[in-house]
């Protein structure tokens, strides 16, 4: 099953890489991407595929792998098929984070994913301890304190954007909702590296999780050090969705769509679904940016237009069941 | 709940021996199911000990407490699609020898046979658990806790909301279990007349005190039941089984 999905993977990747606003031969690109160098391509065609087009490629992959790899755990975790990074205001708390990062501190490269981190563990925490309650966790409730911290850090970034100059407004307003094109080889690089250590925290955790999915306290008289997974958990889902806000903004519901069809093929064992979240997250987000730029070639929209489209309608039939 | 802010339980000492099925019985608040949750170590006794094979049980990693003592309580919520297999494998967590990935060993796969024969459940495997009836659900989640092979079984009122035939065949099963494994149970119930007629010993608790513990019969007296549930009862024995029976008397007008 893994193996199907890795090969849908590589078949939207090579896709991608040659659809745009410029076509490319595809026997060229592949040519191109396997390193030689006396391919059917133009400078210009090359250029395009090595430097913009694939970089772009890889940072959707990244980005959809973190994305959908933290819903599939926030799911588990918190026993609500409706839980997902950018409902939950983590998205917002990494995006303040970043923000921060840009505005305050000189933007060197390497603070904006660490600080996006901090923001994101932050939301988390509140996010949590507003949705237990006295009374324990309702799916509903947890999503209202969701809303509450989206609110509250929304008027926290609209703060922030008053203080910056005009002419970068326009890019973060972009930006803010998820926009693959302004990435740099740091940043890919953070985003790999988050998405391969929180992956495999998911997955470690993965046995402890489908009992927690059940119920904490039923995990615990299992033999589930629930405070600890939680722990590891939590800070896995915060890595994960710092990264990729850090490198591209708030991407919503791919932590929604993207598990609810795993599941929907693989069932609920997270053993599965979390490793087969990764790469259907991670393909799910290339083509919704394969879309984004081409829809209305030769100007573009932000990805996360396109994953809200999709995602939007899902999540209201998710909560109607 | 906020267990540290009462003391909910005082003076209680509990010992089960191995194919003996204890009962505690009470009323609404006496402190049953925190007795419970400290048998198991989920609470903490503020002063006194729990044993587990004469050590204290906080000196344990959780899974081996989890390999040793199986707790069944109504808590399981079904909001993702669940198979029964996979569910009664979940009992099996405690044993699993990699920590990484954690994939079930071929012992676990026929652990989990038996216990769904034990329980009744041949042919549900790949039903799900929330499209199962309350009753096969609760055997579900005594298989699940059978699973674990522990020593010591602790119920948490495992028949509230079943019917009769399936409050019967709950308790037959622990019973069953009991007898064959040398197993013990402690079981929360609301039911006197299943306490009496499955379990070897009673306990009778009000307001977080043991009133008396011994067989069904020297327990459940009128006298002693009127007292702690401050209502009139009428003991005789069960036509077959001989076993205390006890009807209660609604005041008449």
């Amino acid at each position: 099953m893994c193996g199907f999905l890795l090969f849908v993977l590589a078949l939207v990747m090579l896709m991608s890489s040659v659809v745009g606003s410029q076509r490319l031969p595809i026997r060229g690109s592949l040519c191109a991407l396997f390193g030689k160098s006396n391919c059917a391509l133009s400078a210009e065609e090359r250029a395009i595929l090595l430097d913009i087009r694939w970089p772009r490629i890889l940072l959707a992959g990244a980005v959809g792998m973190c994305l959908a790899t933290a819903g599939a755990a926030y799911q588990a975790l918190l026993r609500n098929p409706l839980a997902e990074p950018y409902l939950l205001g983590v998205s917002n708390g990494a995006a303040v984070g970043t923000m921060t990062a840009l505005v305050f501190f000189s933007a060197s490269e390497w603070n904006r994913p660490v600080l996006a981190f901090a923001g994101a563990a932050a939301a988390t925490m509140v996010v949590y301890r507003l949705g237990r309650g006295r009374t324990g966790a309702t799916p509903e409730r947890l999503i209202l304190a969701g809303v509450i911290v989206t609110t509250f850090l929304s008027s926290a970034i609209v703060f922030i954007t008053t203080v910056m100059d005009a002419t970068r407004i326009r890019s973060f307003t972009f930006w803010l909702l998820g926009d693959l094109s302004g990435t740099s080889a740091s940043l890919l690089t953070v985003a790999f590296i988050a998405a391969a250590i929180g992956v495999v925290a998911m997955v470690i955790n993965a046995r402890s999780l489908n009992l927690m999915m059940l119920g904490e306290r039923d995990a615990f008289d299992l033999g589930v050090e629930v405070a600890r997974v939680r722990l590891i958990v939590f800070a896995a889902a915060s890595l994960l969705v710092g990264a990729s806000v850090a490198s591209s903004g708030s991407v919503g519901y791919v932590g929604l769509v993207v598990p609810h069809l795993v599941r929907l093929s693989f069932g609920s064992d997270n053993r599965l679904v979390i490793p087969a979240a990764a790469l259907a997250g991670a393909t799910f987000v290339i083509v919704a940016d394969m879309l984004a730029r081409t829809i209305i070639a030769p100007r573009e929209l932000p990805v996360g237009a396109i994953t809200a489209l999709i995602g939007a309608p899902l999540f209201i039939y998710l909560l109607k069941r | 709940m906020n267990y540290e802010l009462r003391q909910a339980v005082v003076d209680v000492s509990l010992r089960a021996e191995p194919g003996e099925v204890v009962a505690i019985i009470g009323p609404n608040g006496a402190g049953k199911s925190t007795l419970l949750r400290t048998l198991n170590g989920t609470l903490m006794p503020t002063s006194g000990a729990v044993l587990l094979d004469e050590k204290p049980i906080q000196s344990y990693a959780r899974r081996t407490i989890a390999r040793r003592i199986a707790v069944v309580a109504q808590e399981a919520d079904f909001r993702f699609p669940v198979t029964v297999f996979e569910f009664v494998l979940g009992g099996r967590y405690a044993w699993s020898n990699s920590r990484v990935w954690g994939w079930e060993s071929g012992r676990d796969v026929e652990i989990a046979h038996n216990v769904l024969n034990e329980t009744e459940l041949v042919g549900f495997e790949s039903r799900l658990m929330n499209e199962l009836s309350g009753g096969e659900r609760q055997r579900a989640v005594l298989a699940r806790a059978l699973a674990t092979e522990a020593k010591v079984l602790l119920l948490d009122e495992p028949t509230a909301n079943l019917d009769l035939a399936h409050q019967a065949t709950m308790l037959r099963l622990v019973r069953a279990r009991c007898d064959t494994r040398k197993t013990a149970a402690v079981v929360v119930t609301h039911d006197v007349n299943l306490a009496a007629e499955f379990s070897d010993r009673v306990m009778l608790l009000k307001d977080g005190r043991v009133i008396k513990t011994g067989s069904p019969h020297e327990v459940l007296t009128p006298e002693l039941l009127r007292s702690v549930f401050d209502l009139q009862v009428l003991v005789d024995a069960h036509p077959i089984s001989g076993a205390p029976r006890i009807t209660p008397v609604h005041r008449q007008g």
